[in-house]
């Protein structure tokens, strides 16, 4: 315990900001920018993949289908070496661990996004879609005034559980020296070196802490959604039923 | 840049040896995380029916934990810190073992658990609570009904979740690289650094990774259709 609280006291700066100001950004605030930064630039990407996933047309729905396939099929470590090996040479010149780890991001996060919006699309009612084309809506015109608002609105919970998978993730800029968190920690473990016990537990409660608040912030968020949608499309019913909050979960 | 694609280049020297013995690590990580995963998954999916406050308490901290904390941090625990919690003569025999492998694949199979105890947890869940009282009114024991009435559904409905998680599972066996097991991506990464064919390496690494993820779906989707519940 006084183990933990002094090495606390010596490296609480370095495990969040980093050596800034006298040097570069790092540690739980790069952890943050990352995930922050990572998964809002996935978010555009996911809606046209999820959109073209759902299309009626082959030609949009047959890649899109095949780039999520193949993004889920294969570990993130293998993503961020491409992504490490092939930047540079695409545009000519090095780029920085932070950006290797933000680009790897932006691929692996759209793929899982786009399902996550997908099941939200395809978990809208029919008549919703039917209603809109009735009254004379084109499909693009339904897609972006009818159904996608409220299929991301439906969403919202688990896209917070997705900022918690991007907060975990980037974890793994550790194997390229990106200079974040976990790689903090195992500065600080190497060079207090006989103290690996406290230095990882603090690690791993600092994670803990963050998405633990995250992940019980998207199940209120999810009762509060499920139950105004409980209340919303079922007159008769005084509580949320058992069936819809089930679903939910 | 040059981009012409030779795989031929993958059988020389020792290469096609790494190649070999990285597949075979992981593939023994992966069945020996998956088969301890599933053990204790089920135990804490028991633990957590049995209605005991407490114990209760204690697997939701478990889940918790295992879901909240990055794998690759748990992984660093097992292998860097909670030997040091133990006497110098166990260390050092730890250290004799493969115990780079042995703390892989008991940090993921742990946290796999974790999953996979929430898997069941939903599938028993979602058996309406009157089957239960039905089977209990034929005369059936609670332990009786659990096993021919609740359970063999339960396990039908928590097969998809089930098989994502066993992709994610295999994925994250490639985390292991980071503390020196020679799995495909350790494999992959000397290949790399030895003979500069970053893209053949690679591409061998990723398309292997694909087709047994897209196997293990496949499988999936087979037991699923296989098992399905009737009316559901």
């Amino acid at each position: 315990m006084n183990d933990i609280l002094s090495i606390l006291r010596d490296n609480w700066t370095l495990l969040l900001i980093g050596q800034y100001p006298n040097g570069p950004l790092g540690g739980l605030a790069i952890t943050l920018i990352l995930s922050a930064v990572g998964l809002a630039l996935a978010f555009p990407v996911s809606v046209l993949l999820a959109v073209a996933r759902v299309s009626p047309i082959w030609i949009l729905r047959i890649p899109a289908t095949v780039i999520v396939y193949v993004i889920r099929g294969v570990p993130l470590i293998m993503f961020i070496f491409w992504v490490y090996f092939f930047v540079p040479l695409l545009i000519g010149r090095t780029v920085s661990g932070f950006t290797t780890m933000l680009v790897t991001l932006v691929i692996y996060q759209a793929a899982y996004l786009a399902e996550v919006i997908r099941a939200g699309i395809e978990g809208l009612p029919k008549g919703q879609f039917e209603a809109s084309r009735a009254l004379g809506m084109s499909y693009m015109q339904t897609m972006a005034k009818i159904v996608l608002p409220q299929a991301l609105y439906n969403m919202l919970p688990a896209m917070v559980s997705q900022f918690v998978s991007t907060i975990k993730e980037t974890s793994l800029g550790y194997v390229i020296s990106v200079n974040e968190l976990t790689f903090a920690a195992n500065q600080i473990n190497t060079t207090l070196l006989t103290k690996p016990f406290p230095v990882f537990f603090i690690l791993a409660l600092i994670y803990f802490v963050l998405c633990f608040t995250l992940t019980r912030f998207a199940r209120a968020l999810e009762k509060r959604i499920a139950a105004k949608r409980a209340g919303a499309s079922q007159v008769q019913v005084r509580s949320p039923s058992p069936s819809l909050t089930a679903e939910a979960a | 840049m040059n981009l012409k694609i030779d795989f031929s280049v993958l059988l020389r020297d020792d290469y096609p040896k790494w190649i070999i013995d990285g597949v075979v690590t992981m593939l023994q990580l992966t069945a020996y995380s998956w088969l301890l995963a599933m053990a204790i998954g089920i135990v804490l999916a028991v633990i957590r029916m049995s209605n005991n406050r407490w114990a209760e308490y204690a697997v939701a901290g478990y889940v918790e934990y295992h879901q909240n904390v990055p794998m690759l941090v748990q992984i660093f625990i097992w292998y860097f810190a909670v030997p040091t919690l133990f006497p110098e003569p166990v260390q050092q025999w730890f250290n004799a073992q493969r115990s780079d492998f042995l703390f892989a694949a008991i940090a993921v199979g742990l946290c796999m658990a974790a999953y996979v105890s929430e898997d069941l947890r939903s599938g028993i869940r979602a058996i309406p609570r009157a089957q239960m009282e039905a089977a209990r009114a034929l005369g059936l024991s609670y332990l009786k009904a659990c096993r021919i009435v609740i359970i063999p559904q339960a396990l039908r409905i928590a097969i998809p979740p089930l098989v994502n998680h066993t992709v994610l599972l295999f994925k994250n066996t490639s985390l292991a690289m980071a503390i020196g097991v020679a799995e495909l991506t350790y494999a992959t990464r000397e290949i790399e650094s030895q003979s500069f064919r970053t893209v053949e390496a690679y591409l061998l690494a990723t398309t292997v990774y694909l087709g047994i993820s897209l196997l293990i779906m496949a499988c999936g989707a087979v037991l699923e259709t296989k098992f399905r519940i009737k009316g559901r």
